[in-house]
């Protein structure tokens, strides 16, 4: 839990009160309580939890959606065991979130789907700058595209994928656009330069 | 000079037959210029009726409700920069498109709108519209073999290999109506103007023959041609959703023009013999059914009165046309056009005229139900793919055609082998 | 698979190698193209006819919407999602709306949930009517596509007397509806209802019966079940494998669960099943509409949320039954004005990467029939 800030979290139960009624001056209507993550207790997260331990970093549920949080060294086990042995065949999605002030600034997130349970689950993990995060296409043959689009805009690579490229910009393109540091209205001036023509407007 | 004039009109044969080579050349500028303007026709034609059956209106703006929009077009084509691709073969380039239209046009020589309307009768008529329409396979590979361009090359082999299977079908659904012109006389004729001798003798349409033996022949006929014309739903080859382009990609303008205009004259020659061989020709409906002088008469007022109604229709359309001066000119071409169609009609109820016209009349209408046939099937229909359509003409078509082959020779001779096995 | 026994038996003798010795054409069926619906390059290894590979190139439409997301307030993004599937684009903005309310936590108002079906289902019916015309058209049949977009224009219609647009409407807001039903509004949408019904059985007519059709569409595309669940397809591609998952029906949201209505499932997972399964959606939308206008409560339309939005700190992810599949958006908020992060998770990027298994080993003129059945928007593609 110590390289995980806790700003970024939402706030556990203990260290916050619901905000009181607002008082005339302020909203017109009193706003509703702020929502609160509370640990999540199940079988699947003892299960989990007695052969990862410390991997399992956090299990909770945040507005009645289940998320795990893990720890980088075990997550494709623990996304393995979450398909083969609980049954969460359906992927739904995998992105990935920048935060660029945290020591391990990429969040990488998979969204999985049990049809059999009919439960989704977001499993989420943090990884460093230029560090290989495990591919997960050798359970879910559809991360494929869905890793390549974190490549291409969040520079993210793979291990063990077997065609990472760029999916969406052009294959030459230098710079991750979705990244924070990256400007929204920059461009690749070089290669728009190059192969339209133009000066770029950036 | 008039005298020669009317001597000719009362002969009893084609022109061909009679060696008159004056008359030839007329009737083969008349059939080359009644052929150009029947494309034109089905080119708005065509428009107009799948438009309709699409809930929309198509051409409206190019004349009255249209029709001046092939004319539109042939000028654009006309217009149109001529580009022959880089490295293209330049001779076949040019070519490939002169074949096509030759040998399409070719096939009309024997066609025959009446008793006298053909430029010539050849005792192997039917044969000799078949051989030539294989001719045109041949251009169609040069098209795509000069275009030097894979898919294009691709696209016309297909096109090609369609067209010879279907052709095979075509011509043993041909074989049965041949074989059904012997009934009356004994010896059967490949002559298209015998063929339609031998209806009017058995006083029955080769279709209604040997029911319902004969209609099988026809569809068998009526599918193989289409697909013996590239046309929907057996147009793969030069459809534009598909990857690989047609044979006539790389043709532009004019040159495009020729291929357009080939393949609807195709159209209408195997129409042709689809309306000789089996829907009897120039032959008015029920000729022996109706028979006697004053039904003759009362159909070979229809044309006229056709026309004559079809005026009166341009001129019923002209009270919802608005009234304002902008659009004078569209009011006073329908008006014209009514007008046009209206003194065509009537001067196709004068007796003189009537007898000569009503064959090529309700030849042209048969000709014409086929071509509604073709748009309504493209309107209507998906697409095969091309290894289902192979499979249609070698193992569906082929079949049938040579089951009505036997057939049509087991009944015909039903009375000898009745003899021979009663004996 | 009767047509292609004669490859299959190719394959056995001599597998991987293309017949004849002939080198392997590649095609390029380009960003332009009558077919591709949208700017979508697909590259094709063939073997003669057959295809033996085929890859797609995609972000020709890349707009950088998460990018921008990222700049705009909550409440200015909200257009922003119009644009992803623009032949659906109110079910776009339904699924936002709904993930920014699950995060702020409010509740909305119930005649603005009945009033948000109905403007899905008809926004359902109208793509699917694109979809229907447009697949059709591949395959060769030029009619039903006129037909299919005469019927769209009365729901554009009504769409454009609600909010003044008919594509990219911008309908909800975060807390509700902007504007409440107009005069006329549930007769207009009844009146349709009951018209759509004898058209929908005019393209049944017309296309489902024909027997080009049937040999143009059985066995042409198929996918299993464990492969649609491994690639994280979902929509008909996912029903039509028989796989039984509707987000209306497993996790209902905006008052789906008040309505009846029945899920089309198929059995054999080509392109026809998928064919059917959507004809049928468009029926029972029809059925989900007629409920939700003759039961269309009384009420608020929007709840009060505050003029600036900041949802609390967190993130959620909210997905709805778009009509390409399950539209999914996983938001994240740090407690400011601006979104963090919002990911749209495109069903139509999400298919469209089974069509390299879906194709692989068909013919050339049944890839154009897959991509039409994948029913995909290059808006949501690219994004």
């Amino acid at each position: 839990m110590s390289d995980v800030p806790q700003e970024n979290l939402p706030q556990p139960a203990a260290e916050q009160a619901p905000k009181p009624a607002a008082p005339a001056a302020a909203a017109p209507a009193p706003a509703p309580p702020k929502p609160v993550a509370v640990p999540w207790e199940c079988a699947l997260v003892e299960g989990l939890k007695s052969v990862y331990g410390p991997g399992i970093l956090e299990a909770a549920t945040y507005l009645d959606q289940n998320y795990l949080v893990v720890d980088r060294s075990v997550c494709h086990e623990v996304l393995s065991a979450l398909r083969q042995q609980h049954r969460y065949t359906m992927i739904t999605d995998l992105t990935a979130v920048h935060y660029p002030k945290d020591p391990l600034p990429f969040e990488i997130v998979w969204i999985l789907y049990s049809i059999p349970n009919q439960a989704r689950i977001r499993v989420k993990a943090r990884f460093a700058e230029g560090e290989e995060v495990p591919t997960a296409t050798d359970q879910w043959v559809g991360t494929n595209w869905m890793e390549r689009e974190v490549f291409d805009m969040f520079g993210v690579r793979f291990a063990g994928h077997p065609d990472l490229r760029r999916i969406l910009l052009p294959d030459e393109w230098t710079g991750y656009p979705l990244r924070k540091d990256y400007d929204v209205q920059l461009q690749d001036s070089i290669w728009v330069k190059k192969n339209l023509g133009i000066e770029s407007g950036q | 000079m008039i005298q020669y004039f009317l001597g000719y009109l009362h002969s009893n044969v084609t022109p061909g037959e009679a060696g008159n080579f004056l008359w030839v050349t007329i009737y083969v500028l008349l059939v080359f210029a009644g052929i150009s303007v029947g494309v034109m026709f089905m080119n708005w034609f065509e428009r107009k009726v799948m438009a309709h059956m699409q809930v929309r209106l198509g051409p409206m703006r190019v004349g009255p409700v249209g029709l001046l929009q092939p004319v539109a077009d042939a000028l654009k084509l006309i217009l149109k920069e001529d580009l022959v691709p880089s490295n293209a073969d330049k001779l076949v380039f040019w070519f490939a498109p002169v074949c096509v239209v030759m040998t399409a046009f070719c096939g009309f020589i024997v066609v025959p709108f009446g008793r006298t309307h053909a430029v010539t009768d050849m005792n192997i008529g039917v044969l000799f519209m078949l051989g030539v329409s294989s001719l045109g396979v041949l251009g169609v590979i040069m098209a795509g073999w000069a275009s030097n361009s894979n898919y294009s090359l691709m696209g016309s082999l297909r096109s090609g290999a369609q067209m010879v299977s279907y052709e095979i079908a075509m011509s043993m659904a041909v074989v049965s109506a041949v074989m059904l012109t012997s009934r009356a006389t004994g010896t059967g004729t490949m002559s298209m103007i015998g063929i339609v001798q031998a209806q009017q003798q058995q006083h029955t349409w080769f279709a209604f023959s040997f029911f319902p033996v004969g209609l099988i022949a026809l569809a068998v006929f009526a599918i193989a041609m289409v697909a013996e014309t590239n046309r929907a739903p057996f147009d793969l080859p030069e459809a534009e959703s598909e990857l690989v382009a047609g044979f006539m990609t790389e043709y532009s303008g004019f040159r495009w023009s020729l291929f357009f205009l080939a393949e609807y004259t195709s159209m209408m020659a195997v129409s042709a013999i689809a309306s000789t061989l089996w829907l009897g020709g120039w032959l008015r409906p029920f000729p022996n059914l109706l028979g006697g002088q004053t039904w003759d008469t009362a159909f070979s007022l229809v044309p006229g009165l056709l026309f004559v109604a079809l005026g009166a229709l341009c001129f019923y359309r002209l009270r919802s046309m608005p009234r304002i001066r902008a659009m004078r000119p569209e009011v006073m071409g329908l008006a014209g056009f009514g007008a046009f169609l209206a003194a065509l009609g009537l001067f196709m109820l004068l007796p003189a005229v009537r007898v000569r016209i009503q064959d090529i009349f309700w030849f042209s209408l048969k000709i014409g139900f086929f071509m509604y046939l073709y748009i309504w099937y493209r309107t209507t229909f998906p697409r095969y793919r091309f290894d289902q359509l192979m499979k249609i003409g070698w193992k569906v078509l082929l079949p049938i055609s040579i089951g009505v082959v036997v057939l049509t020779a087991l009944i015909g001779v039903r009375q000898e082998l009745l003899a021979l096995v009663w004996r | 698979m009767s047509d292609d026994s004669f490859y299959e038996s190719l394959e056995e003798i001599a597998p991987g190698h293309t017949f004849l010795g002939s080198n392997e054409l590649v095609l390029n069926m380009g960003p332009q193209h009558p077919s591709t619906h949208g700017v979508l390059r697909v590259i094709l290894k063939l073997d003669g006819e057959k295809v033996n590979g085929i890859e797609c190139v995609i972000g020709y439409l890349h707009r950088g919407i998460e990018k921008l997301a990222e700049n705009r307030t909550w409440i200015q993004f909200g257009p922003f999602v119009d644009r992803l599937d623009y032949t659906a684009a109110v079910s776009n903005s339904m699924g936002y709306c709904l993930a920014v309310e699950k995060l702020l936590g409010v509740e909305i108002p119930k005649r603005a949930q009945y009033l948000r079906v109905i403007l899905t289902e008809l926004c359902r019916l109208a793509s699917h009517q694109i979809w229907l015309g447009t697949h059709v058209l591949d395959i060769g049949a030029v009619t039903p596509l006129f037909y299919a977009f005469r019927d769209r224009e009365d729901i554009l219609n009504v769409f454009e007397k609600y909010c003044g647009a008919r594509l990219t409407t911008h309908a909800f807001r975060i807390g509700g509806c902007r504007w409440d039903a107009y005069e006329g509004f549930a007769k207009e949408i009844l009146h349709i209802c009951d018209d759509l019904g004898p058209k929908i059985d005019e393209y049944k007519d017309l296309i489902t019966g024909n027997r080009i059709w049937l040999q143009r569409t059985k066995n042409v595309g198929y996918i299993s079940p464990e492969d649609c669940l491994a690639y994280g397809l979902t929509g008909p591609l996912l029903r039509g494998s028989g796989v039984n998952w509707d987000l209306r029906k497993a996790q209902p949201y905006s008052s789906y669960e008040d309505f009846d209505f029945d899920i089309p499932l198929g059995t054999a997972g080509d392109t026809f099943d998928r064919y059917i399964i959507r004809i049928e959606e468009m029926r029972q939308s029809i059925r989900i509409i007629r409920q939700a206008v003759e039961g269309l409560p009384e009420g608020p339309i929007i709840t009060k949320v505050p003029k600036v939005i900041k949802p609390p700190a967190g993130e959620a992810y909210v997905s709805i039954e778009a009509p390409k599949g399950e539209l999914g958006y996983f938001v994240v908020s740090d407690g400011t004005a601006k979104p963090y992060r919002v990911r749209v998770r495109p069903p139509s990027f999400i298919n469209l990467q089974a069509l390299e298994k879906m194709a692989k080993g068909s013919l050339v003129a049944d890839v154009v029939a897959i991509i039409g059945t994948l029913d995909i928007v290059l808006g949501e593609v690219d994004r």
